[in-house]
């Protein structure tokens, strides 16, 4: 049977068909652990590892710590790794946002089978890894066996056609697809088409951290030549196999997006399921807070485009924009370009890489009443803080246009390509 | 089989689209267990978990779980509820629920055919419902699911197997 791309991952991860349906058991290539699973997930208790080279522990969600309880989950998690010979330790002041860690260190590749106990793992999709996010307990037993298994979701396709203007991101993209088309639940999200080459990686990292928000078991995207550039630049030297789903295969639905056509996108607060808009709709809304972040959207060009809008301008009084680099790499590289002077002359306040503000954890989080606009992954109820506040969710671009407003803006409007 | 497969008590029905986040806020993972579990549906219906007692089988309707991989199948036994039933379940939060022992069930309808307060019987052996007399089929569980359930979840498992030191013997 032709296979989707998804089954082709599956079935040679597993050495066997993947027949949508099927539960399939799977060797893990990757499975990442991060700070905050040491608190209660019995890591400590664990015997011996399958495989330490297969493993990577990355501080993210609750660093540098910022209550004594997470300075306890380090510790175990410096504890965990002396005692089974985990090398792939990225500890604070080497860290970052775990996808974004697994991307720059080419730890995510083509074909391989990732896991890692945040939701938003299928960031990997990106550069064509079945990767998805796993409960605690489910991480634990994976560290311990190198094994797990799947069932082989049917698969949605979206067919790329055209270029994006340059004023759109991959949340844009996602939040188009995710107001027209609603839930992915239970199924995998598959993009490909003649509009694939164009999109950069950046853009389609972004979709595929997203996927998470529909519900999507997977988000995967093929490895052409620019994924395979992307990929070898942080792993050189790695033998890569590309992966590609067959011409023929079966797909649930296939739906097209002429990316040309999509404009600046605004989520609505709650969700983004059936539940987002054309930034015309919105445009006005008073803002209090507008935070650049996260594993979606704290990427270096980002950063960049955050910078360009905001330069020369200042943020609205009464508005606060938060700006947190995904990884400390990125940190450097937009301190040496110019891109966090640029942020902070405007106004902005910039943070250390963590998950702490898209999560509501232990910074940037939000007072009843408030309202803010966020390029971070996901905008329920209560997410940033008070169940009372209102997230709206957008790109990088359009948030750094709304705080210099402070109201929700059209980032054309500051780029002389106004409607 | 354990007794995990067979469940009954009293329902709190949901509606659609409750998400992780709503059941284990963030501010709550800064929380010890049994405190964070005071604070589950804290933007749908706060004050729930003083009312909910051990026994009690949590109904909702479509996308049931969407989000986060947090342990939320923690506070729900750290409160005591013996089984989730949706319409449709988010498959990260549902092989959680699983994962960890808490018994979940997929019914079309559960929340048109289960009342609030209505007593559910819950049958994972022969895969039945029974709200209200009357008795409804529930999605059959893989075996492999069913005997991660029928074992209490994967850490009894992983003991069993002699992969994970008894609960608080670890480092």
């Amino acid at each position: 049977m032709p296979d989707a791309l998804i089954q082709k991952v599956l079935g040679r991860a597993s050495g066997g068909p993947a027949a949508v349906g099927e539960i399939v058991v799977c060797d893990v290539d990757l499975t990442a652990l991060i700070d905050i699973q040491f608190a209660h997930d019995r890591l400590g208790d664990v015997v011996s590892v399958a495989d330490p080279d297969r493993i990577a522990i990355v501080f993210d969600h609750a660093v540098p710590a910022p209550s004594v309880r997470d300075a306890e989950s380090g510790r175990k998690a410096r504890a965990f790794a002396a005692a089974h010979g985990i090398e792939k330790v990225f500890d604070v002041g080497r860290h970052g946002i775990v996808h974004q860690v697994l991307a720059e260190q080419g730890l995510a590749r083509p074909g391989t089978v990732i896991a890692c106990t945040d939701s938003h793992t299928c960031a990997a999709g990106a550069v064509g890894a079945a990767a998805r996010g796993l409960g605690p307990a489910e991480i634990l037993q994976i560290v311990c066996t190198g094994r797990t298994w799947y069932q082989v979701p049917p698969t949605l396709r979206y067919e790329l056609s055209g270029r994006k203007h340059s004023w759109v991101n991959g949340k844009d993209i996602f939040l188009h697809i995710a107001g027209r088309y609603g839930e992915a639940t239970g199924h995998a999200v598959e993009f490909g088409g003649p509009g694939l080459a164009e999109l950069p990686m950046t853009d389609r990292r972004t979709i595929a951290t997203q996927g998470a928000e529909i519900g999507a078991d997977f988000t995967i995207f093929p490895s052409d030549q620019r994924c395979l550039d992307y990929v070898s630049a942080a792993a050189p030297g790695t033998e890569l196999t590309p992966v590609w789903p067959d011409d023929d295969a079966a797909y649930a639905a296939v739906r097209q997006v002429d990316l040309s056509a999509v404009p600046p996108m605004v989520g609505r607060p709650g969700t983004v399921i059936d539940n987002t808009g054309p930034v015309d709709d919105l445009v006005g809304t008073r803002i209090d807070q507008a935070f650049i972040g996260s594993c979606a959207n704290g990427q270096l060009a980002d950063l960049e485009v955050a910078a360009r809008i905001v330069k020369g301008h200042q943020v609205a009084p009464a508005t606060r924009l938060i700006v947190t680099p995904a990884s400390q790499r990125i940190y450097l590289a937009a301190s040496r370009l110019g891109y966090l002077a640029d942020l902070v002359e405007a106004g902005a306040t910039v943070t250390n890489p963590t998950c702490g503000a898209c999560f509501g954890y232990h910074m940037g989080t939000l007072a009843a009443g408030e309202v803010c606009i966020t390029a971070s992954t996901r905008n329920f109820k209560g997410r940033m803080g008070s169940a009372d506040a209102d997230v709206y969710m957008a790109s990088p671009a359009t948030v750094a246009a709304s705080a210099i407003r402070g109201s929700i803006s059209d980032v054309r409007e500051f780029t002389g390509e106004a409607t | 089989m354990s007794d995990e497969l067979l469940v009954s008590g009293r329902a709190w029905v949901f509606g659609d689209g409750i998400n992780t986040d709503d059941m284990y806020p963030g501010f709550a993972m800064r929380l010890p267990i049994d405190e964070a579990a005071r604070h589950m549906f804290h933007a749908s219906r706060p004050g729930w978990a003083d009312l909910v007692q051990p026994g009690d089988i949590v109904v909702a309707g479509r996308n049931f779980g969407l989000g986060s991989s947090r342990p939320v199948p923690l506070l729900f036994q750290e409160l005591g509820v013996a089984a989730l039933v949706a319409e449709q379940f988010n498959s990260l939060f549902f092989r959680n629920c699983i994962n960890y022992g808490l018994p979940a069930a997929a019914v079309p309808d559960a929340t048109k055919l289960i009342t609030e307060g209505d007593t559910v019987r819950l049958d994972f052996t022969d895969g039945s419902l029974c709200a209200s007399g009357t008795v409804h089929p529930i999605a059959p569980l893989p075996e492999l699911l069913r005997s991660v359930l029928a074992a209490g979840g994967l850490f009894p498992q992983l003991e069993a197997a002699g992969k994970l030191r008894p609960a608080g013997s670890g480092a």
